[in-house]
């Protein structure tokens, strides 16, 4: 029997506001223990939250750049459960009435496809604080308590453990883009619990679901959500059944361990807060904060396309991340010539792969851009090889020197003086006497091997199409 | 509606009241009674009723991002029955 | 006269006028204290330093305002009454407090007894024990703020802040013979009031008369951005409404309020002070608010189900009192079991309830329909009358133990006050007779929402037209 994963992602973003969400602590990790705290968001008696204008606004940037319908009538609710992390043992969450719902985003399959997933909502939160469990206590530190979360929750539209990475990553590319969020795992600025079933292929009916966290890391989604794929299918193979549970991810071990469970859904208790007054989200606000939205990946993408005549592979890749992104086009832009295509290909394949070596972003890397034009400039005059550019640009990051000093000092100038050329032609016709006939009984492959020899014997700064020719007119 | 002890245990559990034998017979029987009059609102047709959780036709109640002095961690921790260092300390989670 | 026997505005011309030093003025208060609070009970903690207080400059002169025990004052133990927040010491002002400095108070260092966490209508849910009734030592002096009602009833203090959620100001000023204002929800900063119920507290004044709660009430009305229920609207100067004059005003009696389980001596004091109304020009006509048999259960609902919830954070945790455990369930279980008393624990419970899986739907959120009834009742009375004049309770101030092991009768008698909470508008008790045995009964006014100023207005002409205000109970 052939199984359908069913995958539904809940991620918890933190957003960078310059203070928490209902009050006016300053958020600054790295802090000493409980020194970014105030009465509010320590929960002290008699205190009371007034939300933050920036989060709010930040919040209705990300639900609009994910497709979400805004809500025109939101409020807080609270979420009562008693945990020592929870200063007021209720979180101000959302219930009924979230800041917005019925989103997408799209993901590209292996094969380019697009796929959407559903973004059933998207609402504001509270964050809880931080726990350091000791052998007979735990320690509390309330710095993180209070800091504005959005919970975005997906529908279960995927169906692999590499469509909820792809998703996770599609995520975080468009939160970069709005700036409005670190969307760092390992520091726990993004969170991201999942949900998974497996049914019969076919089947109608949704599997006995099994909640998933603790993984600290896309890949850890992955890992995790992998694992599981596997255990439920052999747990079904062996025709056994289970109950929904929530599992661990141990990123050690490389398995999911069951957790006893807190305080069922049901018990939660929740009620408008009386303490916050409603939010009515008029078009004119949301007409305001769309215009000022920046263009995202998929518009920026498809910009690419039209304006540099990009393939759809060739743009994703710039468009991924924004600082590539804003650096790419900086250099396409600096670029002179009328088709762009030469720089795309600069940027995706050379400059990428020096990046990648170098285990940095595309935009990371110390290069003047204007002297990569010139790099660029010195390959089309054919005034250097190819090979001799890629070793330049190599040595322009690591020295900051020009192309034209680098050129001079590794002496790569390609020699397309026919004089100059002439001698060494002769050399290798002298040499090479089965070639020069092959050739002349009508082997193309011949031609290229005597070019070859002429470009090693002048330690490959000979102008390969001017040997070409010379090589040529001599035979024919 | 009446309410047993078993409901009465299991909102004392989710309201982190520990009752003893006693109280949870005396409370069970006071609350029986109070919800036996405030049954009275369930004669009432409301289903054309908006329900009123804030009596203000206020909203959009909302403050500039800009940030306060937050009290020091001595401070924060000054009213703490228990500390270790700069951090409050709570007994052993066992779930 | 002694000097804490006048009223602050008599207190306010004298320190004005530098005819009085406030040491001399502490010295009369401490005195009385020395003299009749181990009778009445009205303070807690009362080992705290007998001093006088220093106070900035400003238009109150140092006059000292005595705090109900809900109210945070930075550094002053603030503890609601609970066993549960002992030795609690704000690190900061609540906004009232805030307001109070600013216009040059002085914030008396003894707070008022009150019910725990403002759960009762007669001071005897306190953990330190009850409050007396000044003027029946044997009575209660009603609730929540029964403290502060009987310390300016007293004269242990000058005058005094109270919260009101469902008629915790207005009840214990009736049972004590002084003046109580409940002002409109959201014109008084809640921050730094622990909170009880949060759609209905609202903090406010108990004075010896109408002229010093509208003085008081201008001093901490206002907007605060710090409470996002709170209205930006601006304070009228409230002592302006002080006229003699109610001739031509609209009176609405409601008819629901006179009836059956009143007692026959408190319906015919307030008979009477509506007929004084009459006699100095205004007119009465009865109109109905069919929807206060259901203000009870509506109110024990919402402000239980909201208590159940605001009380969540006293868990031994951050402050306050925690009992001895190794694991954390059971010591979270232990605080609150040994930190609240009784009432607290029914309340938590019925709240709990209330919004609890399967129960929401017919109990809170029903509740919240039932209350948008109540408020429309008030809106259409409003829309013909200018105020509405009622009982502040069905009796006097009754036997201390008489009705405390029966919860469900202590709720029905806050039945002429919790309406006022629900629909959010402001109300006035003011001293309109006595009992035959010698207890005080309060008039209740209710105008409509941010109208405070006929409620001053109406309180003011009754008052001067008057005696009941200048009695004084013998200690």
């Amino acid at each position: 029997m052939n199984y359908q994963t069913v995958i539904g992602l809940e991620v918890h973003l933190q957003l960078k506001t310059k203070t928490k969400a209902f009050c006016g602590c300053a958020i600054d990790f790295g802090k000493a223990p409980n020194s970014g705290t105030c009465p509010v968001c320590l929960g002290f008696p008699g205190t009371l939250p007034v939300y933050n204008k920036e989060a709010l606004n930040s919040a209705i940037k990300v639900a609009l750049a994910f497709n979400c319908q805004i809500q025109e009538h939101t409020k807080f609710d609270r979420k009562n459960y008693f945990y020592p992390d929870l200063p007021k043992n209720y979180q101000i969450s959302q219930f009924d009435l979230p800041l917005s719902r019925n989103g997408h985003l799209i993901i590209f399959d292996q094969e380019h496809q697009p796929k959407r997933i559903g973004i059933t909502r998207i609402h504001l939160e509270e964050d809880a604080g931080k726990l350091i469990h000791e052998a007979d206590s735990s320690l509390v530190d309330f710095n993180r308590t209070g800091i504005p979360l959005l919970e975005i929750v997906s529908e279960p539209d995927l169906n692999s453990p590499q469509e909820a990475f792809d998703y996770l990553s599609s995520l975080k590319s468009i939160l970069e883009y709005l700036d409005v969020s670190d969307c760092d795992m390992e520091k726990g600025s993004l969170r991201c619990d999942a949900n998974i079933s497996l049914r019969p292929q076919g089947a109608k009916e949704l599997g006995v679901k099994t909640e998933l966290k603790n993984m600290n890391s896309f890949k850890g989604v992955k890992d995790a959500l992998t694992f599981e794929v596997k255990r439920q299918t052999e747990l079904l193979q062996a025709g056994q059944n289970w109950q929904q549970e929530t599992r661990l991810w141990d990123v050690q071990k490389g398995i999911t361990v069951s957790m006893r469970s807190k305080e069922g859904a049901k018990d939660y208790r929740y009620f408008p807060d009386p303490d916050l007054a409603v939010f009515i989200i008029n078009t004119p606000m949301i007409s305001k904060i769309k215009a000022g939205l920046p263009e995202l990946p998929q518009e920026k993408m498809r910009r690419f396309m039209r304006d540099y005549s990009l393939s759809e592979p060739d743009a994703k890749i710039l468009v991924s991340s924004k600082n590539d992104a804003r650096f790419a086009e900086d250099c396409i832009n600096r670029y002179p010539g009328k088709d762009k295509k030469n720089i795309v290909n600069w940027l995706i394949g050379p400059l990428l792969s020096e990046a990648n070596s170098r285990k940095l972003e595309l935009h990371e890397l110390d290069l003047d851009k204007n002297e990569l034009i010139n790099l660029i400039g010195f390959v089309q005059r054919q005034e250097i090889s190819l090979l001799s550019a890629k070793t330049i640009l190599t040595r322009m990051i690591d020295s900051r020197k020009s192309a034209q000093t680098l050129i001079t000092e590794g002496n790569l100038l390609q020699i397309s003086d026919t004089a100059q050329l002439e001698q060494v032609i002769a050399a290798v016709i002298r040499e090479n006497e089965k070639s020069v006939a092959d050739f002349k009984a009508g082997k193309t492959n011949a031609l290229m091997f005597l070019v070859g020899q002429v470009m090693k014997k002048s330690a490959g700064k000979a102008n390969p199409k001017v040997v070409t020719d010379l090589i040529k007119r001599r035979l024919v | 509606m009446s309410i047993d002890q078993e409901t009465v245990k299991h909102i004392a559990h989710l309201s982190r009241i520990e009752l003893q034998p006693k109280e949870l017979e005396k409370l069970s029987g006071q609350l029986h009674d109070i919800l036996g009059f405030i049954d009275k609102i369930s004669s009432l047709d409301i289903d054309k009723v908006e329900p009123t959780s804030h009596i203000l036709p206020i909203s959009n109640v909302l403050r500039e991002d800009t940030p306060h002095v937050s009290l020091s961690p001595e401070k924060a921790l000054e009213n703490a029955p228990s500390r270790k260092g700069e951090f409050f300390s709570v007994p052993k989670i066992i779930e | 006269m002694e000097l804490n026997q006048l009223t602050a505005h008599e207190l306010l011309d004298k320190l004005a006028r530098k005819e009085v030093a406030l040491e001399a003025l502490y010295g009369a208060l401490y005195g009385r204290i020395q003299k009749t609070e181990s009778k009445v009970r009205a303070y807690v903690r009362s080992e705290a330093a007998r001093k006088t207080v220093s106070s900035s400059p400003g238009p109150l002169n140092g006059l000292p305002v005595t705090i109900k025990d809900n109210i945070c004052t930075e550094g002053l133990e603030t503890e609601c009454c609970s066993k549960i927040l002992k030795g609690f010491r704000p690190p900061y002002d609540a906004t009232v407090i805030a307001k109070l400095k600013k216009s040059g108070a002085g914030i008396f260092p003894l707070k008022a007894n009150m019910d725990e966490f403002a759960f009762g209508s007669s001071t005897e849910n306190s953990f330190f024990g009850p409050t007396a009734n000044p003027w029946d030592l044997g009575a209660v002096p009603g609730g929540s703020s029964g403290g502060s009602a009987a310390a300016v009833a007293s004269d242990e203090a000058i005058w005094a802040l109270g919260s009101d959620t469902g008629g915790s100001i207005r009840q214990p000023a009736s049972f004590c013979g002084v003046v109580g204002l409940k002002p409109t929800y959201g014109r008084v900063s809640r921050f730094g009031l622990i909170a009880f119920a949060s759609s209905l507290d609202q903090i406010g004044p108990i004075t010896k008369d109408v002229e010093d709660a509208a003085i008081l009430t201008k001093v901490i009305s206002g907007y605060d951005p710090n409470d996002s229920t709170s209205v930006n609207l601006d304070v009228p100067d409230y002592t302006q409404s002080l006229v003699n004059d109610v001739k031509g005003l609209k009176i609405g009696l409601p008819k629901e309020y006179l009836v059956e389980g009143m007692d026959p001596e408190v319906k015919s004091i307030i008979e009477e002070a509506v007929n004084k109304l009459k006699s100095l020009g205004a007119v009465s006509k009865p109109v109905s608010l069919p929807h206060t048999e259901y203000a009870v259960p509506v109110y024990y609902i919402v402000a239980t189900a909201e208590a159940s919830s605001n009380l969540a954070r006293f868990d031994g945790v951050q402050y306050g009192y925690r009992a001895k455990s190794d694991n954390l369930i059971e010591m979270y279980k232990k605080t609150r079991a040994e930190g609240f008393g009784e009432e607290a624990k029914r309340r938590i419970l019925l709240g709990t309830f209330a919004l609890s899986h399967g129960y929401y739907d017919a109990y809170y959120l029903r509740a919240l329909k039932v209350r948008t009834l109540i408020k429309q009742d008030f809106d259409r009375v409003f829309n013909d009358f200018d105020c509405i004049v009622a009982p502040v309770s069905p009796t006097a101030a009754f036997k201390i133990g008489e009705r405390s092991d029966d919860p469900l009768k202590m709720y029905l008698s806050d039945i002429y006050t919790i309406s006022v909470n629900l629909a959010g508008i402001p109300a006035i008790s003011v001293p309109c007779g006595f009992t035959k045995k010698g207890l005080p009964v309060g008039l209740q006014i209710m105008a409509k929402a941010f109208n405070e100023e006929m409620l001053f207005r109406v309180a003011h002409t009754f008052e001067q037209n008057t005696q009941w205000h200048k009695l004084k109970p013998k200690l």
